[in-house]
């Protein structure tokens, strides 16, 4: 993997997640890089979006070691986890925007809560937040107004504001037509390129995802299956990874529930 | 049935220590809702000045009424100038409070549930933890102390059309002597026992509807159905609470 000599700002050892005897994650080792954009994929619930609450402190691993920049997460306090948050960002799936607040007030969010910015320096930063994502025309409007898309770039400029050194991204491709698609997963690009930052993205979205990432990890039932570069990824012989990427119906991940078979249940009294 | 009545009292026990250890954590991170004032002013307008219309309406109609019945049966006895005293001591004391808590539930209550609960399916919540930014210190906490800041000045604007719509009822239309309605009430009804105590109560009032507000919001299952299910609790345990307590506060304030 590139980088292997650098330390890496996100780390994870052997980590193990469950809620109570149901166990959603195990063995987890993962790590990114500053400048990487990493890629988090597999199927719905297979665990990936609580990988990600694990890497922002949401959630504390059953087992094994979550370090960010150093610090590992399960040892903090809330006050030592909020000071390490202010140095990341993270896109929620619907972007998550407040809906009382315009705009320029979203995007402003984050800097009048910790920077205690003059208000003309403070317009600046979001107007220029707002112009990175294309969208320095819409600060007046309400997030009622907005398309999906429109509200998932004003996300992205709140994310960004205070200039993160990790920003997360959670199915940041859902539900999006593709012209913004691919806007967003250009900007994802751009932005981690030009703040040098270090970006992880849970997506299911395979065609979008890897045109635009360095390095991909494959969950499913709570375990990484694969790893690689996009390429990598591409020429996989995994039938899990064939599967996933060539979106087919029937696999390792089978198109029918477990069930009895099908002349059992119909000749059944009562089907519940 | 005996299994799902022990599950309903340890569930219930449960959400009462939940409640109770929310209560601590909005206390504890209360700092900013007086800090930065705004963030409470707000709350007191959508809380308590939007609700001036529904409290300002039903005390002119509750003491319209009170001044009717009270008339009606006082003039049997021939103490038809006492009506003043009935009106101002059934309002300071009772209706003032519990009504407009009433009121101020399903109104204010209501609506701080519905706001934090679609907070929290939207994951505003959420986000706003993602930004280091303590949700409960800078959503929770102003609108609790917006609510505990209205609730007593509502009641007493409530208690005064009350007594507004005793006079008119009685004096304007009825022909109740106009000194004698004012001086009696003047006479009768003390700042300390009366004002006072319909001033405690309705604060404490506050503070329960704006706490079960508040903590239905934040508590409520983050999907459409569990967002109107928590608006329901909200009305519900509100109105049982403020009738419970006031059973209570009565039995202390006023033995005699």
């Amino acid at each position: 993997m590139a980088n292997s000599g650098q330390e890496a700002l996100v780390d994870l050892r052997q980590v193990r997640f469950a809620y109570g005897d149901r166990e959603i994650l195990s063995g987890i080792d993962l790590a990114v890089h500053r400048g990487q954009l990493v890629a988090i994929m597999g199927g719905s619930g297979c665990g990936k979006t609580t990988l990600l609450r694990l890497i922002g402190g949401q959630l504390k691993a059953s087992a094994g070691t979550v370090h960010v920049a150093g610090q590992d997460i399960g040892k903090l306090n809330t006050a030592q986890l909020y000071a390490l948050r202010r140095r990341m960002g993270m896109l929620f799936q619907f972007g998550a925007l407040f809906t009382d607040m315009s705009v320029f007030d979203n995007v402003a969010f984050p800097l009048r809560e910790h920077a205690r910015l003059p208000e003309p320096m403070l317009r600046d930063l979001v107007l220029m937040k707002l112009q990175a994502v294309g969208l320095l025309g819409g600060h007046a409007l309400m997030p009622t107004e907005l398309s999906g898309g429109m509200a998932r770039r004003v996300a992205l400029a709140r994310a960004i504001a205070l200039d993160p050194m990790l920003i997360m991204y959670d199915e940041p491709f859902a539900g999006l037509d593709p012209i913004s698609l691919g806007v967003i997963g250009q900007l994802i690009r751009r932005l981690n390129d030009a703040l040098g930052a270090a970006s992880i993205m849970v997506t299911h979205d395979v065609a979008e995802s890897l045109s635009i990432v360095d390095y991909v990890y494959f969950v499913s039932d709570g375990r990484i299956v694969a790893k690689g570069t996009p390429d990598e990824i591409r020429a996989s012989k995994d039938a899990f990874v064939h599967q996933f990427v060539h979106a087919e119906p029937d696999g390792p991940v089978p198109f029918h529930m477990k069930a009895a078979p099908i002349g059992e249940m119909l000749m059944g009294e009562v089907v519940r | 049935m005996i299994r799902k009545l022990g599950a309903m009292v340890v569930e219930g026990v449960w959400r009462l220590g939940f409640a109770t250890r929310f209560l601590f954590l909005l206390l504890r991170y209360s700092g900013q809702s007086f800090t930065r004032l705004h963030l409470t002013l707000r709350e007191i307008y959508f809380s308590g000045v939007l609700s001036l219309l529904i409290i300002l309406v039903s005390g002119l109609f509750v003491g319209l009424v009170l001044g009717l019945q009270g008339y009606e049966t006082l003039q049997r006895y021939g103490s038809s100038e006492a009506l003043g005293v009935l009106v101002a001591l059934s309002l300071t004391r009772e209706l003032g409070p519990v009504v407009a808590g009433l009121l101020f539930a399903s109104r204010a209550g209501s609506a701080v549930t519905a706001e934090i609960g679609l907070m929290k399916t939207t994951e505003q919540l959420k986000a706003m933890d993602m930004m280091a930014v303590n949700p409960i210190a800078r959503v929770a906490a102003p609108r609790f102390w917006g609510g505990v800041i209205s609730m007593p000045i509502l009641a007493a604007l409530f208690s005064a059309m009350g007594i507004l719509g005793g006079w008119l009822i009685g004096v304007a239309f009825i022909g109740v002597d106009d000194g004698a309605f004012w001086s009696q009430m003047q006479a009768a009804v003390d700042i300390r026992h009366d004002i006072i105590n319909g001033v405690i109560k309705s604060f404490v009032f506050g503070v329960a509807v704006s706490l079960i507000a508040v903590f239905e919001g934040y508590d409520c299952v983050p999907t459409a159905e569990g967002v109107s299910r928590a608006i329901t609790r909200t009305v519900v345990s509100s109105a049982l609470a403020i009738l419970a307590l006031d059973f209570v506060l009565t039995s202390f304030m006023f033995r005699g």
